[in-house]
């Protein structure tokens, strides 16, 4: 893979698909990349499908919107068709299992987890944003664990930092399992 | 340091406190309202002050009364709360009172689009209150120019006794990036009187432009009014007395041009095309201008950080030396391509406008150089 990644996370408005993108992208600024993070604000931010996009590179960054998404996730099937087209071919997608994906282009790498049984679990289905967030990096190896688990750290409530990296570890795991299944050349 | 990722909006609250503001009056409204929100969140833990007031109108009444009493004091808003404070920004112009406003500018005209960027305030902050008043207007592209320019905006406020607005779009507002917030900012406060109260006039400025203003409660007793005035403070029909204060308050900003006027020149000098930007726009024409150079084609930019005083002279003598195309990107029906046009003829000037709340892309950019070059 590249350097630089364009990553759009969507899901419908409280899922937590914002932070998720914040939390990523200070994981990315702390191990030395040059982040941007922006996310849809107002009515379309509300209900519906939002979505928090995270530039991450080497390079300087200038334009602070996402011009060819490479990197997806869609944690519901609303976000996944109304921001699904803005995958570049050739890109990843991470959703869960019960989600459609068959309408994309099939030059994309479609990862289905089950993120929401896995974060029912743990009894804290709200965590199905970070626990995301371990499969997403288990899958794309962006950025260091240790940076991911200080930017979960420093930005969930207190109470629920427990919670959520117990979440994170969860999708590292899912994430393990879904990489090792893609290098057998199996259905991911 | 290692770096912080916040918002423009988080940057410009963590610059306005380390340029020491402390104190906060507003009437919070998109995109503006993350500023209010963290200062009534961190002013008090500094001894400072925030007030949640009834509307823009006596936001900015307050902030002046704050800086009155010598406390550096500012607001935000976006363009309905603009242009309900331009009444007092020409009082704070006409008194000397140093203050920030921040416009966080959003679509306009009248409510308009309250979560989308524009760039229609650009004359407004210049233009908008009544009379030849001066002013300073500071525009950041960037989270960290947000930081920057907010430290930079109070201490020209101070230095120059006038108030400066902070103008930067929705998307600088909004976005996250990493941020390196130094402590070492040189801070600038305005200056004390010389002389001891009984010898006191507020507006006699000497050799120099700018009146040392002592803080109400210091001692010193005068009086102050949006009136023409004298050296007293006190209201006057003298016809010399008038001209003299008009004149001076213009000089001040006029003759310190080259201290006020900041910006950001990249690739200009063998430029056969130049972007002149700020403010979102700016970030794509970034990139283009990059682009452009890695494919070997002459093209330059122009970031503007200062728009007013605007920076005619700087576009006159690179168009005299260049003979450049302009590319001017904004977010607006061409507020600044009108203003650009002083300095730069009408027919070097490719304007690419927009409206309807996007941004302007790079894509939309490379278009527009292919049709100059």
């Amino acid at each position: 893979m590249n350097n630089n990644w364009e990553l759009i996370i969507s899901g419908s408005g409280g899922q937590g698909a914002i932070l998720a993108g914040i939390i990523f992208a200070e994981a990315a600024l702390a191990d030395g990349y040059n982040v941007i993070q922006t996310q849809s604000y107002g009515p379309e931010a509300r209900g519906g499908a939002s979505r928090s996009e995270v530039l991450i590179s080497k390079e300087e960054l200038a334009y602070p919107k996402v011009q060819q998404c490479n990197l997806m996730v869609a944690l519901t099937q609303e976000s996944l068709d109304k921001y699904g087209p803005l995958l570049a071919d050739g890109g990843t997608l991470i959703i869960d299992e019960d989600i459609d994906a068959s309408a994309l282009n099939t030059s994309i790498k479609v990862y289905k987890a089950p993120i929401f049984t896995a974060a029912a679990k743990l009894l804290r289905p709200m965590v199905a944003n970070v626990l995301v967030l371990g499969i997403l990096n288990t899958v794309s190896g962006i950025v260091s664990m240790e940076s991911l688990v200080n930017a979960v750290r420093a930005r969930v409530p207190a109470a629920t930092t427990d919670i959520n990296l117990a979440a994170l570890e969860e999708g590292s795991k899912i994430g393990k399992e879904l990489s090792a299944k893609a290098f057998k050349g199996g259905n991911i | 340091m290692s770096k912080r990722l916040i918002q423009g909006n988080e940057a410009c609250v963590e610059g306005a406190l380390a340029a020491g503001a402390r104190f906060f009056a507003g009437y919070p409204i998109t995109p503006s309202t993350e500023i209010a929100e963290l200062m009534a969140e961190k002013l008090p833990a500094l001894g400072g002050v925030f007030m949640q007031m009834e509307d823009e109108i006596a936001s900015i009444a307050a902030i002046i009364g704050a800086s009155i009493a010598g406390t550096k004091a500012m607001t935000a808003t976006s363009g309905p709360g603009f242009s309900l404070m331009q009444e007092n920004l020409g009082f704070a112009a006409m008194t000397e009172v140093p203050i920030v406003v921040v416009n966080v500018t959003r679509g306009g005209p009248s409510t308009g689009t309250p979560t989308k960027p524009s760039q229609g305030d650009f004359m407004q902050a210049r233009w908008g209150c009544h009379g030849d008043h001066p002013i300073i207007v500071l525009a950041p592209s960037s989270v960290q120019e947000v930081y920057n320019l907010t430290i930079t905006a109070f201490n020209m406020s101070e230095k120059y006794m006038v108030p400066v607005v902070l103008l930067y779009d929705e998307v600088v507002g909004h976005l996250r990036e990493g941020v390196e917030l130094k402590g070492t900012a040189e801070i600038i406060n305005r200056d004390f009187p010389l002389v001891p109260p009984e010898n006191y006039r507020p507006y006699a400025t000497g050799d120099g432009l700018i009146p040392k203003l002592a803080p109400f409660g210091s001692g010193y007793r005068y009086h102050m009014s949006g009136l023409s005035h004298d050296e007293t403070g006190f209201p006057t029909g003298n016809p010399a007395t008038i001209e003299n204060l008009v004149v001076r308050l213009q000089d001040k900003i006029e003759k310190n041009r080259q201290d006020i006027i900041k910006y950001k020149a990249i690739d200009v000098e063998d430029a056969e095309v130049i972007f002149l930007a700020y403010g979102s726009p700016l970030r794509s024409a970034l990139q283009v201008q990059k682009q452009a150079r890695a494919r070997g084609e002459k093209v330059g930019l122009i970031q503007l950080l200062t728009l007013w005083p605007f920076p005619h002279e700087l576009l006159t003598e690179t168009f005299a030396r260049n003979n450049a195309d302009f590319i001017i990107p904004e977010l607006s029906l061409g507020q600044l391509a009108d203003e650009a046009s002083k300095s730069v003829p009408r027919d070097k000037i490719t304007r690419v406008n927009r409206n309807d709340g996007a941004l302007i892309t790079p894509a939309q950019l490379e278009q527009a150089l292919k049709g100059v070059r």
